[in-house]
């Protein structure tokens, strides 16, 4: 029986077990809307704006590990997906985004709504498609699932002109045939074997997690590889959560605002393993100045990856679950080192350097400290949320202050650096899992990116929980105006920052306020409490910066820090 | 250091932009680039001519082995291979020169392909030495204009690189 283009993709979609596709309807997508309407697989989400529709799919994926979906009709609402999908192409992160097209026949004639968007997306896709014939549809839509969550996973966008999804046809469910399509998965044995000795007679060893070590699910084989051969693990703003924050094997987060013991021992290192990560500028700050005295093995899917930007010396191009896996084996087997003797001296020099300085702010009595709430978030959750992020100071506070023991409950925008993400994302989060706790770490700025999604959350019943640092500025760039453009705050000073109680009222959301450090515990326990979406203003002190901070393109242990606030007339000294 | 980069791709649309994109996107430059079918309609074959340290050589071999629609990367640099070109030459000589450009083109073994009162329009098929050889040579006689096909490039069978 031949079926239409859009039921067509209704049933691949419920094929690829997507339970959850997030929207907005339009023009050229009106039909594929009206297959949805009765259909008891794929529920859609209408979002407020398609942005929110993309990180909401974003979210998704980056907690269940599945690929999120999004449906859009063409021009606008193509184009407005653009910055999700480079969000998601940026992170590695599975999407598959259904966009409308004008009719075939109309396609580069300037139509109404209509914009060339396989052109726009295709440097910020893995792949993408423009359907032709209703007969390759089924087909495309198999294949773009299997591209976005195979190799490096990524967003591929699918556009589909009105007159394919119209026509009809047989439905069909081909095998895969991609002859050009075959990432590596295993890693080279003899690579490996090298890695492994390297690591046997490494004295200064650390282990650099990216956000790899979560997407291939590989925390298990991470944490075997640190427990066996005693190496400390620095985390990159993605890999938060591959290996257990509270580990005492865990230096935290690396680079621009990572922890002092965590960038000291990077550089004073004699061996990195950088696993499922890319060297990020954040991560490494001055290229020529990073890890100097370190042998780099670096083990990654992607071959682009590897000597990009850094030299490596042990090159392993494989998934990293796999490459972990023969890696902990050979170590066991073949190596048999004992490092209980040969650790001791490196171990005890990092204790050191975390007793020296740890992660801190000054205590106010008066004034809420913004990583006071990320600390007091931590506390009542125990770890046990999911915490999505805005981009800025919420983000690295968030980052700091809060543990992640497990994969998939840290949600942030690290590449791109998408202020308005954390909201949407945590819908989508949310969506995925009605019961747990999630939490959006935002600033007041950020959360006005999105805010609009506070309608979706409160119709579809999704009780996200916003923490909103509000310093009434774009605290980040505040930060840098206060260090390093001689305190010219150029428009970074939001003047009129909404009520967000009443904002949260007028949704039919609740709203909480703090202004006082006392309040905030008690604020967190009834939003907690609340099973609807809940906005919590903590007003914080405006002055407050993240640190440690390393200045672009200084080395990594160049860390400026925060003085004691005695000394107003030099806030700020580099430690090497 | 120049590369010759060979490489098999699906035969669809949108395939020469994925390439070029790669290109612009990261600022490297594409000297020379033609693109025909191979003996499989559904392959076509891109001869990439580019220049670039070994670590952007790696990188846009890597790269192109990445996308999608791309089934083979051989930068003929590691192999013995041989490259051709071929050039169109409309020169427009005095009548004194007449004979001389008509000896060149004999000697480089071209042809006149077509001819005006004024002009002669001139195919040179050879390495790119030769063709900037013959090019070299015409150009005090009067060259109007050329138009060249970008290199194209074959691994020789059964000879492996010294």
């Amino acid at each position: 029986m031949k079926i239409s283009g859009a039921e067509i993709i209704i049933e691949s979609l419920k094929r690829e077990g997507a339970k959850h596709v997030f929207g907005y309807p339009g023009g050229v997508v009106l039909n594929i809307f009206d297959s949805l309407y009765d259909n008891k697989d794929v529920q859609l989400i209408l979002t407020r704006h398609e942005q929110g529709a993309i990180h909401a799919a974003d979210g998704y994926a980056r907690a269940t590990g599945k690929a999120g979906v999004a449906l859009v009709t063409s021009g606008p609402g193509a184009t407005n997906t653009v910055t999700g999908i480079a969000t998601a192409s940026m992170d590695s992160i599975p999407l598959v985004v259904l966009s409308g097209q004008v009719p075939t026949m109309l396609i580069g004639n300037d139509a109404f709504q209509e914009a060339d968007i396989v052109g726009i997306t295709r440097p910020c896709t893995k792949y993408n498609y423009l359907v032709k014939d209703v007969n390759d549809l089924s087909r495309i839509i198999k294949e773009a699932f299997h591209i976005a969550t195979t190799g490096r996973p990524g967003p591929v966008l699918i556009d589909l002109p009105k007159d394919v999804t119209v026509a009809k046809a047989e439905f069909t469910w081909p095998e895969l045939d991609m002859r050009s399509y075959k990432p590596t998965y295993e890693g080279n044995k003899w690579m490996i074997t090298q890695a492994a000795h390297t690591i046997a007679k490494a004295k200064k060893p650390v282990i650099i997690a990216g956000g790899g070590v979560i997407l291939s699910g590989a925390s298990k084989e991470l944490r075997e590889l640190a427990e066996h051969a005693e190496i400390p693990v620095t985390m990159t703003l993605m890999g938060l959560g591959g290996f257990p924050g509270t580990h005492a094997l865990s230096l935290g987060m690396l680079g621009m605002h990572g922890t002092y013991y965590a960038n000291k021992a990077v550089q004073e290192s004699d061996l990195l393993i950088a696993i499922g990560m890319r060297f990020d500028d954040r991560v490494t700050g001055k290229v020529e100045a990073f890890a100097p005295h370190a042998k780099i093995v670096h083990i990654d899917i992607d071959p682009t990856s590897i000597r990009k930007n850094i030299r490596v010396d042990v090159p392993i191009v494989g998934d990293v679950k796999r490459v972990l896996t023969v890696l902990n084996k050979v170590l066991k087997e073949e190596v048999k080192e004992q490092w209980d003797e040969v650790r001791k001296a490196w171990l005890k020099q990092i204790e050191d350097w975390k007793a020296e300085r740890p992660l801190t702010y000054t205590w106010s009595d008066e004034v809420i400290k913004p990583q006071f709430v990320v600390e007091k978030i931590y506390e009542l959750t125990r770890g046990d949320a999911i915490i999505t992020t805005e981009v800025g100071q919420n983000q690295m506070w968030a980052a700091q202050f809060y543990k992640y023991d497990k994969p998939r409950t840290w949600l942030s925008s690290g590449g791109l650096g998408t202020m308005g993400y954390g909201f949407p994302a945590a819908i989508g989060a949310q969506l995925a899992f009605p019961n747990k706790l999630v939490i959006d770490i935002a600033g007041d700025g950020s959360i006005q990116m999105n805010i609009q999604e506070l309608a979706t959350a409160v119709i579809n019943k999704l009780p996200v929980k916003v923490a909103i640092l509000n310093n009434r500025y774009l605290g980040m760039v505040r930060q840098w105006q206060e260090l390093f453009y001689n305190e010219r705050y150029s428009y970074s000073h939001l003047d009129v920052v909404p009520d967000f109680v009443e904002l949260a009222r007028a949704y039919s959301a609740v709203g909480l306020r703090a202004t006082k450090p006392s309040e905030v515990e008690p604020v967190l326990k009834e939003a907690f409490k609340i099973h609807k979406p809940v906005f919590m203003d903590f007003v914080v002190n405006w002055k407050e910066k993240v640190y440690p901070m390393v200045p672009a393109g200084a080395p990594i242990d160049h860390m400026l820090f925060e003085e004691p606030e005695k000394k107003p007339e030099k806030k700020l000294k580099a430690v090497k | 250091m120049r590369h010759t980069i060979s490489v098999l791709v699906e035969n669809k649309f949108g395939v020469l932009s994925r390439v070029s994109g790669l290109f612009s996107g990261r600022g490297y430059n594409i000297e020379s680039l033609s693109v025909g079918e191979t003996i499989d309609p559904q392959v076509s074959v891109m001869t990439i001519v580019t220049t670039g340290d070994d670590q952007i050589i790696e990188q846009i071999t890597k790269q192109l082995n990445k996308l999608i629609d791309v089934i083979k990367v051989t930068d003929m640099k590691e192999l013995e291979h041989v490259e051709r070109e071929m050039v169109l030459v409309k020169v427009a000589p005095k009548q004194e020169d007449k004979a001389e450009v008509l000896n060149i083109t004999e000697i480089f073994r071209g042809r006149i392909v077509d001819s005006s009162q004024k002009t002669y329009t001139i195919e040179i098929t050879g390495d790119e030495k030769k063709i900037e050889a013959f090019i070299e040579l015409v150009k005090p006689m009067g060259i109007k204009e050329f138009v060249r096909t970008g290199k194209v490039a074959i691994a020789r069978e059964g000879v492996k690189k010294k």
